[in-house]
């Protein structure tokens, strides 16, 4: 079967935007194919920086015939419906309809309509060019003299020329003959811009990727990036060195050239006295270019890797030497800041917070640095980390935010503070929060240990959860612009994580009453309703974190159900302990047992409108399985209340399972609804205590079977 | 080029390479026009660009123009950064579709081979919000060194351009630096001359770098600054409303006769504002209503262009 290439040659498309590009390609042609009933083998799309190129190979040549037949209205209907008829299905009178017999309703018209498959390479010609004109670039732009008229073309930059073919391996291609805003698709291509910058004619996808290669043009990315980083790894490794591998920046320099050439320049070893991150994100973000580390040193040295688009001439020493002096400048700028930066202090940037706004209702940064400040210094003992050193920490954390090297790049935040804490002497702790203290940033981010980390990091975190509910900026739905979900799987992965004891209600209080003093003294919400607020969050982001871990998110509800549970480390061990019991086989029964409880009691409390709540009278017990129930829930209760207080999950737990015979043969024996009202009362308020004995560790109403 | 004297060649005079590049557009077909006599921020302030960019008239144009950043002063100590320097701005309406060549070929002029060099246009969506203008292309790469700024303006003052222009931005000392391979700006050779004869960049902006440095951080005086925003901004509007001329009938403005006035208002008023940033007078919250206040500006002066008898189409046609 036949095969399409297309090719959309423009000015350079950005790095960013060629991934997507090439899938958007795919998809709308492929998509368009199989609506359009022509069903393909296999399609692969490609971008470089000045090309958008799609194969989809085995379309059939033409699409099926489509027989349909209509209903029309009986023999002798109303004019107006048979005009009707006519008009929707194209016939000219009723002599081309057929009659169909009908003894029961009567007969009436039916319209044979036949619909002839289009041959492909006109359905290619109709829907090429509405692709292209509805391709969903993030941004597009109009150009040239087309660009004053109604409807000009969009794209991304100028787009200059359309191949278009489509046919059979064995015989030369059709043009798909289509015209966009002047351009007429061909069979026309450019190679390299610098290299090969000739025209040359193309026939089908083989030809074409061989011809682009030849005229030194890499269509597959991935090969691009291959070629790249093999290159890279290679220079480095003749010297000793190891490239430093940086997946996003190769992505990046992969869709900035069409012809990669790796090549390795250096620096002056003065600027190694900066730190590494420095001047990574000076020859990254700036430049473009990977950095080299010496295994022997663990550090980086002076040298780079930068990618040209060209092999130049002179083998590449020009473009080296320029690049090198780039690099030279941007480092002795990088120097300069760092050394500047070293010579303030932390403390003596701090007044400068306040002049700067953090959020209009949540005051300074000032203000929310003091916030934080006290509320680490609370949560310290709790967490044992030294409270001096915590308050320190906190005071000095975001210093550095106002720091000449942060200032260029702000993902060094924090751990610049660290290495400017460190130089002016700081406690090795009081500098490491600096950094820490944003930390985890994702599931996947570290958590620290570090006791003064972990009180900041907390307090920094809570103070904000805690002032966006005060003004009532909590997210909804995929809008979370603060991050403050990532916030609170922070703070619950500090706390899990670090088996810590705090009681999230308190402090929350705690951080309101730091805010109602400090910050915002303007609150939109009843403040009293934050902490019990706040804790459904922390619920909702636990039960989506176990989830993701494949947890039962079902537990989190059976424990948090129980109320006031505000200590997520006791949360998350009694939902380990839960789901472990509930693997067994007494775990199972309990559950039907005392899920049969609670469903008879909810019966009969809607009948009787009243609960049964209260003791049973051991008088009225009449059957042993009665008495045996009674005692066994008065013993699990004693033994499971008293684990729980000694947060011994699993063995209360085992002191629940104990229950399971007596239950069973309770269902098993008792009647509960006796004719007796005050014996059924009784036997209800015994189900009861099923229930109220099994809620010392879960709700298991609230527990999925 | 070898009738090209060697003190008059781009990789050895600062003033060979302006000279180079200006005979290179002429060739084009460029009107080579003088620098406009105001201070700007960039080459895009000129009418000739920020104007001209809009109506359907066909218009190419190429020049130098003396650009003022008063923050990026650094009393001449820093090699690369200058409160004052030189930007050589190209404007070609509509854009031509190869202007990338031309760009290239330009490069070639000033001695900068495609064959030698890695030359990348790397993406860079432009943006002023001072002008109410954005548009799409890229910072220009040569070897890792942004050396110039290639926009498709897709709308200025406020008015979407039809057609679109294609603007060309040589920042004119990095590129001589390149060519010339000289570390820091001052010891750039102006002249083309060797020993006595030799004039430096140094020699010729060192002073002026160090003094007006202290003038933007230290010295401004904000209260005839702040006044003078002022100035300008009523000034503008008044020149503007004088300009419409209306309809008789139903008052509808139909011709303006005094953009150009109007716009240079604006022009200084953007100025005096950057002028105040330096000085750090302007809060945060301030500066955001004080480029607003200029767009305000620069978006009517736009408005007013349009409708003015060279911003119009011509009686005889679109173009």
């Amino acid at each position: 079967m036949p095969d399409l290439l297309l090719e959309l040659f423009s000015e350079e498309i950005p790095a960013r935007m060629q991934a997507k590009a090439a899938d958007d390609l795919r998809r709308m042609v492929t998509d368009r194919l199989v609506a359009e009933g022509l069903v393909y083998e296999g399609a692969k799309a490609f971008a470089t920086p000045r090309r958008l190129a799609l194969t989809v190979h085995g379309i059939p040549a033409r699409q099926r015939d489509l027989k349909e037949e209509r209903k029309g209205p009986k023999i002798g209907a109303p004019d107006a419906a048979v005009q009707g008829f006519l008009k929707a299905t194209g016939l000219a009178s009723l002599d081309e309809a057929k009659i169909q017999r009908d003894p029961k309703k009567g007969d009436f018209y039916i319209a044979l309509i036949e619909k002839p498959g289009h041959a492909t390479l006109d359905v290619l010609a109709d829907i090429l060019p509405v692709m292209v004109r509805t391709f969903p670039w993030p941004k597009s732009m109009r150009w040239g003299e087309r660009s004053a008229r109604p409807g000009a073309l969009q794209w991304v930059r100028p787009l200059h020329a359309i191949t278009a073919t489509f046919g059979l391996e064995t015989e030369e291609p059709d043009v798909v003959k289509f015209t966009i805003d002047g351009i007429e698709a061909g069979q026309t291509t450019y190679g390299h811009r610098f290299m090969a910058p000739g025209a040359m004619r193309v026939r089908r996808f083989e030809d074409y990727e061989a011809k682009l290669l030849d005229s030194k043009v890499v269509l597959d990315r991935e090969r691009r990036k291959d070629v790249i980083l093999a290159e890279a790894k290679t220079l480095a490794q003749a010297q000793n060195f190891e490239l430093v591998e940086d997946p996003v920046l190769l992505d990046e320099v992969a869709g900035l050239v069409e012809w990669p050439v790796a090549l390795m320049g250096s620096f002056d070893k003065e600027f190694l006295s900066i730190p590494d991150e420095v001047i990574r994100a000076t020859i990254r973000n700036n430049q473009k270019c990977f950095v080299v580390s010496d295994p022997k040193a663990g550090k980086l040295t002076n040298k780079f890797i930068l990618t040209a688009n060209i092999e130049a001439s002179d083998g590449g020493k020009a473009i080296v030497a320029g690049n090198e002096r780039v690099i030279r400048a941007r480092l002795s700028d990088a120097k300069f800041f760092y050394e500047t930066d070293l010579k303030t202090k932390l403390e003596d940037r701090l007044p400068k917070f306040e002049q700067i706004v953090f959020h209009e209702k949540l005051g300074t940064q000032g203000e929310r640095i003091a916030r934080i400040e006290r509320l680490a210094a609370e949560i310290a003992p709790l967490v044992g980390a030294d409270v001096q050193k915590t308050k320190r920490a906190a005071h000095l954390a975001k210093a550095d935010l106002l720091t000449e090297v942060v200032g260029e790049f702000p993902e060094l935040q924090g751990l610049m503070g660290k290495y400017y804490a460190l130089a002016q002497g700081e406690d090795a702790s009081v500098a490491a929060a600096s950094e820490e203290h944003y930390k985890p940033q994702g599931p996947a981010d570290r958590v620290p240990t570090d006791p003064v980390s972990v009180a900041v990091a907390l307090a920094d975190k809570i103070d904000t959860l805690v002032g966006f509910w005060a003004i009532d900026e909590k997210p909804t739905g995929s809008k979370d612009p603060y991050a403050l979900r990532r916030g609170a799987l922070g703070v619950i992965r500090l706390i899990t994580e670090n088996a810590l004891r705090l009681s999230l209600l308190k402090i929350a209080s705690s951080a309101i009453e730091g805010m109602l003093e400090t910050g915002t003294k303007q609150a939109l919400v009843d403040t009293h309703k934050i902490p019990a607020d706040l804790l459904l969050f922390f619920a909702d982001r636990l039960k989506v974190q176990l989830r993701e871990q494949g947890a039962r998110h079902d537990l989190v509800d059976a424990v948090f159900a129980l109320g006031d549970q505000d200590d997520l480390l006791m949360v998350v061990r009694r939902v380990e302990a839960l789901g472990k019991f509930l693997d067994t086989d007494d775990g199972k029964n309990l559950l039907a047992g005392t899920k049969r409880a609670s469903n008879i009691l909810s019966i009969e409390e809607k009948k009787d409108k009243r609960s049964f709540d209260g003791v049973p009278d051991a008088a009225l017990y009449g059957l042993g399985e009665e008495k045996a129930l009674a005692k066994a829930i008065d013993l699990a209760k004693t033994e499971a209340g008293s684990a729980v207080a000694d947060e011994d999950f699993a063995t209360a737990m085992s002191a629940l399972a104990k229950l399971r015979p007596a239950v069973d043969a309770f269902f098993d024996k008792v009647k509960v609804n006796d004719d007796d009202a005050k014996v059924r009362e009784n036997r209800l308020k015994l189900l009861n205590e099923i229930r109220s004995a099994t809620r010392a560790v879960a709700d298991f109403s609230k527990i999925q079977d | 080029m070898d009738a090209v004297p060697p003190h008059m060649r781009p990789e050895r005079s600062f003033q060979g390479l302006i000279l180079t590049l200006q005979r290179y557009w002429a060739d084009y077909g460029c009107v080579i026009l003088q620098p406009y006599d105001m201070e700007v921020g960039a080459g895009t302030f000129h009418p000739a660009t920020t104007l001209r960019a809009l109506g359907p008239r066909r218009w190419n144009a190429a020049y130098v123009q003396p650009s003022r950043r008063p923050k990026d002063g650094r009393y001449g100590e820093n090699p690369n950064r200058l409160q004052h320097y030189y930007q050589f701005q190209v404007i070609l309406k509509p854009s031509p579709p190869d202007i990338q060549d031309l760009y290239l070929k330009s490069l070639a002029a000033i001695g900068v081979d495609s064959a030698l060099h890695d030359i990348r246009f790397v993406e860079d969506d432009w943006e002023s919000p001072t002008l109410g203008a954005w548009g799409l292309g890229w910072e220009c790469w040569c070897d890792g060194m942004e050396v110039s700024q290639f926009t498709y303006f897709q709308q200025v003052a406020g008015v979407e351009c039809a057609p679109v222009a294609g603007e060309l931005t040589y920042g004119l000392e990095r590129l001589a630096m390149y060519v010339q391979g000289v570390d820091r700006v001052y010891d750039l050779n102006f002249n083309g001359r060797d020993g006595a004869e030799r004039v430096s960049y140094g020699d010729v902006f060192l002073q002026a770098e160090k003094e007006y440095s202290r003038h933007n951080f230290e010295y401004a005086d904000t209260a005839m600054l702040f006044e003078q925003f002022k100035m300008a901004e009523q000034a503008c509007r008044k020149y503007l409303e004088a300009g419409w001329q209306k309809n008789p009938k139903d008052g509808k403005r139909e011709a303006h006769l005094m953009a150009l006035p109007a716009y240079d208002q604006c022009i200084k008023a953007s100025h005096v504002f950057n002028l105040l940033d330096a000085r750090g007078v302007i809060s945060v919250t301030e500066r955001q209503s004080y480029i607003l206040r200029v767009r305000e500006l620069a978006k009517a002066c736009g408005e007013a262009w349009v409708h003015t008898e060279a911003g119009r189409a011509a009686a005889d046609g679109p173009l």
